[in-house]
């Protein structure tokens, strides 16, 4: 679950991605997760921060967890992880 | 430490699109409350879905259509039509502001008088008129719109059989430059068949002819096409008058008034760009006082607008099901609204609006309703705030036909309630419950039982 190393995340929500020059916007929640994640935090790490910090049960930030990585692989930002 | 209101993470594309030339936003301000009803205390007392009508607002709109035709016309009366919302706390409304009945069927006509409306204030328009009906709209006096030469026979027997003479009018369709045209009711105008039943009811010695009427559509974006038509009505009306010396008493201009709603495919909002009623009257009231009418013999003016005067007083409160993400990475939402229940949603592009504070971070949407169905789908595109499982939300302009043409499928009607002047929420349609729909059925002997 890594995401690229050379994907640029700013503290305003811009995310940058120079090998397409593609760019993104995240919301907070999405900005600290792509953070958490370039600091190597696991699924379950990151699923407990969130319920740590946020008002939200775990079930609902593990799906939607899900989803958001379902995105930034649809959006070539995480590594092939060779599985699959 | 306290924690963090949640909210979804969100990770869009930055696209360098050509952008909207009006620059126009998506609705960014939740809608909370109802005429000061807070939406969440709506569905926690009458469940989601829900119909939220106001009587507020449909008394607001039928004044200000009065207005708009009484400050330009000397006699205007308003129908209000059955069709397209017949809940009796509806239509009573509509009566208690003014308006006769409009009906197009025998039920419709039943429900009229059982709403309390006299039969003489009952326009009975529709090509079903059964036997029976038409007899009752003889007895009663109501005004009997003529959609076909059979029903023109059937009309003459009965009240031949009677010995009353029946008040008709004669439906015309007509070429008013829109198309395509309705000319599957009613007589045309242009190739003589108005005047071949114009005649044959002069001529009759059983009916009293008091009227013409028209009906050039629906959602008719042109007020123009309205002008041609009340023109075309006076001609005939003052061809009448001239050839048999015979006044008629009313024209009716029927309905199909565009309400605020906007039509899948348009570019803006219907707000913006649809005729508001005060186009409408102004096209139809110019062209009958620039007719050839007697300052003293004007008719009556008769407008049976439905849509326009209901569609913007009902919402229809819902609650999100299920966020999804569809395999080329756009966003859907499965909402507990079905296509059943908004069956407009096949031609228009209702505003779909959270009722609950969101940020300003949003994502393009396919709304789905819950129907096991592939065509269930509400909005094919929608840009929306990050909606999470079990919020709510506010559809709006769905008061015209939704509540009459709704079907019971997959899943039971909901709860229909208005709120009142003084903000009291009254249940005017109770919820379906199974045995009601099991009152219908019948299973025959040989099939009550089985084993598995």
């Amino acid at each position: 679950m890594d995401i690229k190393k050379d994907v640029a995340v700013s503290d305003s929500g811009f995310v940058f991605y120079p090998t397409t020059g593609e760019s993104f916007s995240v919301n907070p929640l999405g900005m600290e997760i792509i953070r958490l994640m370039k600091d190597d935090k696991s699924f379950d790490k990151i699923t407990e921060y969130v319920v740590d910090h946020y008002n939200v049960e775990s079930s609902t930030i593990e799906k939607d967890l899900l989803d958001f990585i379902e995105m930034l692989n649809h959006f070539s930002l995480m590594e092939d992880d060779g599985e699959g | 430490m306290e924690k963090q209101q949640y909210e979804r993470p969100l990770i869009k594309r930055l696209e360098s699109k050509i952008p909207n030339k009006f620059g126009a936003k998506p609705n960014l301000i939740p809608i909370t409350h109802i005429d000061e009803v807070a939406v969440k205390d709506l569905i926690s007392e009458h469940g989601s879905p829900l119909f939220v009508i106001s009587e507020k607002k449909i008394r607001s709109n039928i004044r200000k259509a009065r207005k708009a035709f009484e400050t330009r016309y000397p006699k205007v009366q308003f129908a209000w039509s059955y069709k397209t919302n017949y809940l009796d706390a509806v239509c009573r409304t509509f009566h208690q502001e003014g308006s006769w009945a409009e009906v197009v069927s025998d039920f419709e006509y039943d429900k009229a008088l059982h709403n309390g409306v006299n039969g003489s204030k009952i326009i009975y328009n529709g090509p079903d008129k059964t036997p029976e009906s038409i007899k009752k709209a003889i007895q009663n006096n109501s005004l009997i719109h003529i959609d076909h030469l059979d029903e023109y026979y059937t009309i003459q027997e009965t009240a031949d059989a009677l010995g009353i003479k029946a008040k008709v009018a004669v439906r015309i369709n007509m070429d008013t430059g829109v198309y395509p045209m309705w000319d599957r009711f009613g007589f045309n105008y242009e190739n003589g068949q108005a005047w071949t039943v114009l005649n044959k009811i002069m001529r009759s010695d059983v009916m009293t002819l008091v009227g013409l009427h028209t009906h050039i559509g629906t959602f008719m974006l042109s007020a123009i096409a309205y002008g041609v038509a009340a023109s075309k009505l006076a001609d005939l009306a003052i061809g009448i008058r001239t050839k048999y010396d015979h006044q008629i008493e009313y024209i009716d201009m029927g309905g199909g008034f565009a309400s605020v709603n906007r039509l899948k495919g348009s570019y803006l909002p219907g707000v913006d760009t649809n005729p508001t009623i005060d186009d409408f009257a102004e096209a139809i009231t110019t062209a009958l006082i620039n007719a050839d009418f007697k300052p003293d013999e004007l008719p009556l003016l008769i407008l049976e607008t439905g849509r326009a005067l209901i569609d913007d007083a009902a919402s229809l409160l819902g609650t999100v099901i299920s966020n999804k993400r569809l395999s080329d990475g756009r966003r859907s939402t499965i909402l507990d609204i079905g296509v059943n229940l908004l069956f407009t949603s096949f031609w228009y592009e209702h505003p779909i609006t959270p009722a609950q504070p969101f940020t300003q971070y949003t994502e393009d949407t396919v709304v789905y309703g819950p129907l096991c169905m592939n065509i269930d789908v509400l909005r094919e595109h929608i840009t929306l705030p990050l909606l999470n499982k079990d919020d709510h939300v506010v559809i709006q302009y769905v008061g015209a036909y939704n509540m009459t043409q709704w079907m019971q499928f997959i899943t039971l009607r909901p709860r229909i309630v208005m709120i009142d002047e003084k903000r009291n929420v009254n249940i005017i349609r109770e919820r379906e419950h199974l045995d009601r729909i099991l009152e219908f059925e019948k299973v025959p002997d040989h099939l009550k039982k089985f084993d598995l």
